[in-house]
């Protein structure tokens, strides 16, 4: 059992449920809206922050309540503290996803929210997007060995 | 548009309620990237039904609210191939490799003020906004 008890796996299903339903009603499936936000130049359009902004709120508190404590509810683990690491894999891999994001205006959430309405472009970028997730451990593996002095 | 950021505020409480349900129930961070990718590579392990479940949350709803919108709604994506193939295969990439996506290290990474949370931010923003000033408005691709 473990990690697939029947409550781990209902509550993963309302999690899911409650990201899915939240990007839905946002808008942040219209990659028209997200394309929008980052365009500063043409007619910006301000939703993204309001939706990253809410989202923070539900959220920073769950990391209040968290604090101290050592379980989830269901006896995992809580995450440990974040690493502080700024390294080429977090800069570099940034940098490619968001040239990705503004290219389609989709990001790995909302293309899996959209799946059933997004059509068939959709499903273009999506298979797109798992065979980068497919290879990228071992581009990730490169960029782990050290610079080469000069 | 008012109405769109009214929208937009409460789609974001919803997220930020799953992220926080996922955290406190489940004891993992709600990170949309590292959710599929890991069942994608095979890191999953035996967290794979979870992973599974999760996803099929992130899909059903929209699923269910849909009726409520006419039963269609348009993203406006691009029918341009090459595009969303090197969207895709950027996003995917980009994502695995700097662990993280707009939830993982937005939504999840910035709201415990992680560091690498706001860098990644940083980076994707910029990164998104310089991408479609030059494809936009100096190559006119999409």
């Amino acid at each position: 059992m473990g990690n697939s008890s029947p409550a781990r796996l209902f509550f993963a299903l309302v999690a899911g449920g409650f990201f899915g339903a939240g990007l839905f009603i946002s808008g942040m499936t219209d990659t028209a809206k997200v394309q929008g936000w980052l365009d500063v130049f043409g007619a910006w359009d301000p939703t993204l922050a309001f939706v990253m902004g809410g989202a923070m709120i539900p959220m920073a508190l769950a990391w209040l309540f968290a604090r101290g404590k050592t379980r989830a509810a269901l006896g995992t683990p809580l995450p440990p503290q974040p690493g502080t690491q700024i390294d080429r894999k977090l800069v570099i891999g940034s940098v490619l996803f968001g040239i990705g994001w503004g290219l389609a205006g989709l990001c790995p959430g909302p293309s899996i929210a959209s799946l059933s309405y997004g059509g068939a472009g959709l499903y273009v970028f999506v298979a797109a997007m798992l065979t980068g997730m497919f290879v990228a451990p071992a581009l990730r593996r490169r960029l782990d060995k050290p610079v080469p002095a000069e | 548009m008012p109405i769109d950021w009214i929208w937009g505020l409460i789609g974001g409480l919803l997220i930020g309620t799953g992220g926080a349900v996922y955290l406190l129930v489940n004891g993992r961070i709600m990170g949309a990237s590292g959710i599929i990718g890991a069942l994608v590579d095979g890191s999953a392990g035996d967290s794979k039904w979870e992973r599974i479940a999760f996803l099929a949350g992130v899909i059903l709803l929209p699923v269910l609210l849909l009726p409520l919108y006419g039963g269609a709604v348009d993203t406006h994506i691009t029918d341009n191939i090459p595009v969303l193939v090197a969207a895709g295969l950027l996003v995917g990439i980009g994502t695995r490799l700097a662990n993280g996506c707009t939830s993982g290290h937005g939504v999840c990474g910035m709201s415990r003020l992680s560091l690498r949370g706001f860098v990644a931010t940083c980076c994707y923003i910029l990164a998104g906004g310089v991408g479609v000033v030059i494809f936009r408005h100096l190559l006119g691709v999409i």
